[in-house]
């Protein structure tokens, strides 16, 4: 399959109609597995990495699932491939750039399925749904599960239950990770004292792609640390606990806001869509910042023509690969700036068009 | 008498019993104060858990010379070290959670607060628990029969039953 059909189409995570999705952007669970027969991914032999690619392709293949799940090889994969889906969120970065040897990722058409063989550990099943849907990804990640099992066996522990690699994930082998915009936590400094509350229950905070990145746009993944010795359900419940008192900070934030500087904020908005729209050299942090302050122009009601999708497929879209891609062909950084910019003034014009 | 670790002589003697059985150990002054269990100044707290962690990591003194406690065995199947595990912080496959296991339940307590999972159990697990069951519940309409306890038996019976049709896939 030619990767760039995926292209002009959004991941149905980011469509931005979920619950709650005036701060939640999405809700991602995955489920680290591993086959009992081998030894885990970083000490097996490129035979035994083959011989796991081809057990889980079987079981992916033959599992009953809604959606059919497409397999890539990830090393036939050219570079910027790869990045285009670490941006879409459906491998890692470890996958697509660091880990060696025979490893792939499945996904449905949708993207809300994916399943990476050959990660950290044998099988990450993820599943990631738009806004804050932690039970209904619970489902469907726990049936994804059961139909991958029925044609294989897992490393399982009496005691310690499903065995990972890194002892971070034994037991459940879960973690849920919530992605929030907290654009008005962020404009009245709350958001560090909001973060240092969660690290004191056991809860990460992290930038939009996972460990280790920074977090721009405001954008800001919560997830479970504790794997081992709650069940799946007590975990999810402790997340969605928090998040909702987060929910909380932000929306009386964003009323504040409303209230004693709508003016100002409104002045913010059209000024970011301006740049945005007018700019002819832009980097993916400048972009992300901008795209921040429309999005939260568009949930305080202050702007009404730019759809919430549209923001959101432009925080994805003006990524590197993405936009490498749009354009057809490689550019270095400076080309880049001068090819985000030309694309957001596009896209926006096209917005202006239907205006009228 | 000599201290523990070097040759000098002992002056400070702790003895600790567990388990009725009294272990004592004998450390100069210098060898003490470089594991904190002299206070540096009078009138300051000793630390006790340099203390404990002294007295249960010590082997039996006439056995070993050193006060380290024996590492957990290389793993059987992969060949991985309990100290590769710990430099590298990843385990090499499945057996090394039973090889390392006495390691691993104070690891688990600090990573998770928790040494047991209690969530999902995979098919063949859950088919597992499911048959102990049945078998229990077979135990139980005996003693009812045998009880004369007709009612309870028949309701025994039916709950085997589902439970039986319920593991039926399809």
């Amino acid at each position: 399959m030619n990767l760039d059909s995926l292209l002009p189409n959004l991941g149905e995570w980011l469509r931005g109609s979920g619950p709650d999705s005036d701060v939640v952007v999405s809700t991602r669970i995955r489920l680290a597995r591993n086959l009992a027969d081998f030894p885990f991914t970083g000490r097996a032999t490129p035979a035994q990495k083959a011989e796991i690619v081809t057990r889980a392709r079987d079981a992916i293949a033959r599992a009953e699932l809604p959606g059919k799940l497409e397999y890539h090889d990830v090393p036939s994969m050219a570079t910027l491939d790869r990045q285009f889906l670490v941006e879409r969120q459906l491998i890692s970065r470890e996958l697509a750039a660091v880990l060696e040897g025979p490893r792939g990722v499945a996904f449905d058409a949708k993207e809300s399925v994916s399943v990476m063989v050959n990660e950290e550990d044998h099988l990450r099943l993820q599943v990631l749904r738009s806004g804050f849907a932690l039970e209904e990804a619970w489902a469907d990640v726990d049936k994804l599960d059961d139909a991958i099992e029925a044609r294989l066996v897992y490393a399982f522990h009496a005691q310690f239950g499903y065995l990972t690699a890194c002892p971070t994930n034994v037991g459940t082998g879960l973690r849920a990770s919530v992605m929030l915009h907290l654009p008005a936590l962020g404009l009245t400094k709350l958001i560090d004292k909001v973060f240092r509350a969660l690290q004191k229950i056991n809860l990460a905070v992290r930038g939009l792609h996972g460990e280790g990145s920074r977090a721009f746009g405001d954008l800001y993944q919560i997830s479970n640390q504790v794997t081992l010795g709650k069940p799946e359900t007590k975990i999810l419940n402790e997340i969605k606990e928090v998040i909702v008192t987060i929910l909380q900070y932000e929306r009386q934030a964003r009323a504040v806001l409303l209230k004693e500087r709508k003016q100002g904020e409104h002045d913010r908005v059209a000024r970011a869509l301006g740049t945005l729209g007018s700019a002819t050299m832009i980097t993916t942090e400048e972009t992300m910042e901008l795209l921040s302050v429309v999005r939260l122009g568009i949930h305080l009601q202050l702007i009404n023509d730019v759809p919430a999708t549209v923001v959101n497929q432009l925080f994805i879209q003006t990524q590197a690969a993405h936009l490498q891609k749009l354009v057809g062909h490689a550019l270095d950084g400076e080309e880049r700036n001068a090819a985000r910019a030309k694309y957001l003034k596009t896209r926006l014009r096209e917005l202006g068009a239907h205006r009228q | 008498m000599k201290c523990f670790f070097c040759d000098k002589p002992a002056t400070l003697h702790v003895t600790n019993i567990v388990n009725k059985k009294k272990r004592e150990t004998h450390l100069c002054e210098n060898c003490a104060r470089e594991r904190n269990l002299l206070p540096e100044q009078p009138g300051s707290q000793i630390d006790l858990p340099a203390l404990l962690n002294l007295v249960t990591s010590l082997q039996e003194p006439e056995a070993t010379s050193t006060a380290v406690a024996t590492p957990p065995p290389s793993c059987p199947a992969c060949g991985l070290a309990y100290a590769g595990f710990k430099a590298e912080g990843r385990f090499g496959c499945r057996h090394d959670y039973d090889a390392f296991h006495a390691a691993l339940e104070p690891l688990f307590e600090r990573v998770h607060r928790a040494t047991t999972h209690t969530g999902k159990l995979p098919m063949c697990a859950r088919v597992a628990v499911r048959a102990a069951e049945i078998d229990r519940l077979h135990v139980s309409i005996k003693a009812a029969i045998k009880a004369e306890n007709y009612e309870q038996a028949a309701r025994l019976r039916d709950l085997i039953r589902q439970m039986e049709a319920e593991g039926t896939p399809g």
